[in-house]
């Protein structure tokens, strides 16, 4: 069964949800890029509100903002995915516990940095009892995610799947980071430091096209480490019979740093024909910031036009190609759904 | 008829045991492992009891031959050697020889780590390796470096159902043909983050867990790590692999209900043993034995009993909650006791639900509180965790 992606949602360090036009877009040019935040008294009540994670509100935004475009009120799954979950909070309780001698603690800070948070709460608030599964696989855990679905609503187990990454900054993580070099700081930009971003991306996957389709997920796949970026693009793209030269538009999370430069340069290589793409100058890095490609992916197969210049041109398939520190590869196709 | 996927291997590491064999052993004996928190200083020390796995730190780093630089935390050392012994149980000679992934779980991380440098990482160099194992994937690569796995490699954290969902993952990538074969389980320390972030919620005991008991006052957090090794069935046989049993049935679904807490008649519970009955296309009449997750707080037990009963009505099969003997083992549980299924089948056995001796008043159905020897050839397993996560497993006989 083909799949389709019918709906998007985001919060990210850029002004609205979706539709993103590079020339509207702010570059992030500091070591540590914040989230624009929406306003989310519409969704969520003010009580709540208060003690409500960060990635929690971004994952209730952007996934009602992907649900709603998809029209489905309730869907068939939750899957999400998450590099460390809600950060904050996990510091919070880490540090309270450290500093007070393991006293003066509450729970919700706890409850809070259990990895699975966002599926939960959003489940909950949309009272979905369906499947909800938490991937936290560093950089591949958006792309665990939205293979699961793929294959459920492949198999005709599931008819639609919300699917989402969702990575909030924690300032004491981040702090820790720059000591190793791995973050920039305002003062510093290290050989192997990276703008930091976070945000929530969430898309839904369903098995009917509709006016709303944005493109047909073809495949997505993931490896740990790769010996030859070259070997691996083949074989996923000889599984689903496309050669590199079908590839309109080749996608990077490339952070054009010294030590990414080399995968990213294979991966160009094979697809020489195809006009490249790269996103992460407007989203930042962090665990989940693919998704943001996918996401501007998505919009380019609909509107046929590429993100960066706006140029109109026909794209028939996408490829999205993503490693962080030569580890956690993943490869996503995209094609353009038929009339 | 679809083609089965089928459990060739198995590893483990608890509080009763470093082995398939001694955990066995320990669950004929009666042998509990939950005693004092000796691992960490904790102002919780003299009030409450934890499952610890009997080898130190020290001690697994050397037997995995890592070098002195190495900085895989406890919850990467528990797992890298769970696996190990899955693969050798396997047989497995090459790791690579076939389209291999792994699926690993875990909770806590790092944090066991973090939580130990968390003052020393701005002053002391030395420390900073473990900045970046804080995340729940760094102990699933540091798994698959140690076993030279380069593949489909990724983690699960959906709290205390984590192991049974990344069986049930691995059993859907096979299905898909994306794998000819998965490593799956999990992986969890104990640390001082967990012990207090439990504290907080009122949930451990002060004693020893009493799953199903009227009485019962809360969980033991123990440590732990397993792994199975699931095959195609054709697979299997073409390796010439000993075939331990089928993964026949599985689901998940969620409660809605709480951030933490379980409804009172158990829909999440329900639902999962429900649809993973009708996936292994069985009446719940042919389960013979039912693990339960039996975590022996106050909610959980209720709820998965009340569950247990609208499955199973009046014809409630032997259960027990293994929990007694290794303490709640969060991420890694699911697969602490899809070990202990497995073995239950192959021996034929019903391991006792230890420390239980007032019924509940909400419930009919008594758990099976001495070893019981009956021919077993299926069993249910369950899990559950925070987030309404609920998830079960049906494994049979081959």
């Amino acid at each position: 069964m083909k799949v389709y992606i019918n709906g998007l949602g985001s919060v990210s360090c850029q002004e609205g949800t979706r539709n993103f036009k590079s020339s509207d877009l702010t570059r992030v040019s500091q070591g540590i890029n914040q989230a624009q935040q929406p306003s989310y008294k519409e969704l969520i009540p003010a009580g709540m509100l208060r003690r409500m994670a960060k990635g929690v509100k971004m994952g209730i935004y952007a996934s009602h903002s992907a649900l709603e475009e998809a029209n489905i009120a309730v869907p068939d799954a939750v899957i999400t995915g998450t590099g460390l979950g809600c950060l904050i909070d996990s510091e919070k309780f880490l540090s309270t516990m450290l500093e007070n001698n393991e006293s003066y603690l509450t729970p919700t800070s706890f409850i809070q940095s259990t990895h699975n948070t966002v599926g939960g709460q959003i489940a909950l608030k949309l009272q979905c009892m369906g499947y909800n599964f938490t991937y936290v696989n560093q950089n591949t855990s958006f792309e665990s995610a939205l293979l699961d679905g793929l294959l459920q609503v492949q198999a005709g187990e599931l008819n639609n799947a919300l699917i989402g990454g969702v990575d909030e900054i924690g300032d004491i993580t981040m702090r820790f980071l720059q000591l190793t070099k791995k973050i920039n700081t305002v003062d510093e930009i290290f050989p192997k430091g990276v703008n930091y971003g976070e945000g929530a991306t969430f898309i839904v996957l369903d098995n009917k096209q509709t006016t709303q389709s944005y493109a047909e997920l073809v495949d997505t796949a993931i490896c740990n480490r790769v010996e030859s970026v070259e070997d691996f693009i083949q074989s996923f793209l000889s599984s689903q019979y496309i050669v590199p030269e079908q590839i309109d538009v080749l996608v990077l999370g490339s952070n054009q740093t010294a030590n990414d430069g080399a995968f990213y340069a294979q991966a160009q290589a094979i697809c020489s024909s195809s006009a490249l793409e790269t996103f992460k100058e407007f989203s930042g890095e962090y665990h989940t910031a693919s998704a943001f490609g996918l996401l501007n992916a998505c919009e380019m197969l609909k509107y046929q036009q590429l993100f960066s210049t706006g140029e109109s041109k026909p794209i028939e398939y996408i490829l999205v190609y993503n490693q962080f520190d030569g580890k956690d590869h993943s490869l996503t196709l995209l094609k353009k759904c038929g009339d | 008829m679809q083609e089965r996927i089928v459990i060739t291997g198995m590893g483990i590491i608890s509080a009763i045991g470093n082995t398939v064999e001694e955990n066995y052993n320990a669950l004929l004996s009666g042998q509990s492992g939950i005693g004092d928190l000796t691992l960490f200083d904790s102002i919780h020390q003299e009030s409450i009891k934890v499952g610890q796995v009997k080898k130190s730190t020290e001690e697994l780093i050397a037997e995995l031959g890592l070098s002195s630089d190495n900085n895989y935390t406890r919850t990467a050392l528990l797992g890298a050697h769970a696996a190990k012994e899955a693969i050798a149980n396997a047989g497995i000679q090459d790791i690579n020889d076939r389209k291999t992934g792994l699926i690993s779980s875990t909770s806590v991380g790092g944090m066991d780590y973090t939580e130990k440098f968390f003052y020393d990482f701005e002053t002391s160099q030395a420390s900073r390796k473990y900045i970046d194992t804080q995340g729940a994937g760094d102990s699933t690569e540091k798994i698959a470096d140690c076993l030279g796995l380069h593949g489909l490699v990724t983690t699960i954290s959906t709290a205390c159902s984590s192991a049974a969902n990344a069986i049930i993952l691995g059993a859907r990538l096979l299905k898909a043909g994306k794998l000819d074969r998965v490593i799956v389980g999990g992986t969890d320390a104990l640390s001082k983050f967990t012990v207090n972030g439990f504290n907080t919620l009122m949930i451990l005991t002060d004693g020893y867990n009493t799953p199903f008991d009227q009485n019962r006052k809360g969980l033991n957090l123990g440590e732990a790590a397993a792994y199975l090794v699931l095959e195609h069935e054709a697979i299997a046989i073409a390796d010439g692999r000993t075939i331990l049993g089928v993964v026949s049935g599985y689901a998940n679904a969620n409660d809605a209900y709480h951030q933490t807490a379980s409804s009172e008649n158990g829909e999440g519970a329900f639902l999962a043993m429900q649809k993973a009955l009708e996936m292994a296309k069985m009446s719940p009449n042919n389960v013979d034995y039912v693990n339960a997750h039996g975590t022996a707080t106050p909610n959980n037990d209720l709820s998965e009993g009340r569950a247990m009963q609208r499955i199973f009505t009046d014809h409630m099969p032997a259960f027990s909650s293994t929990k007694p003997f290794t303490g709640h083992t969060l991420a890694a549980a699911g697969a602490i006791e899809a070990v202990y299924s497995l073995l239950a089948m192959q021996y034929g056995v019903v391991f006792p639900n230890k420390n239980f001796v007032t019924p509940m008043e909400e419930l009919a159905i008594r758990p099976q509180t001495s070893l019981l020897h009956k021919e077993i050839n299926s069993v249910l397993s369950n899990s559950f965790g925070f987030g309404g996560n609920c998830s079960t497993v049906i494994f049979s006989k081959f």
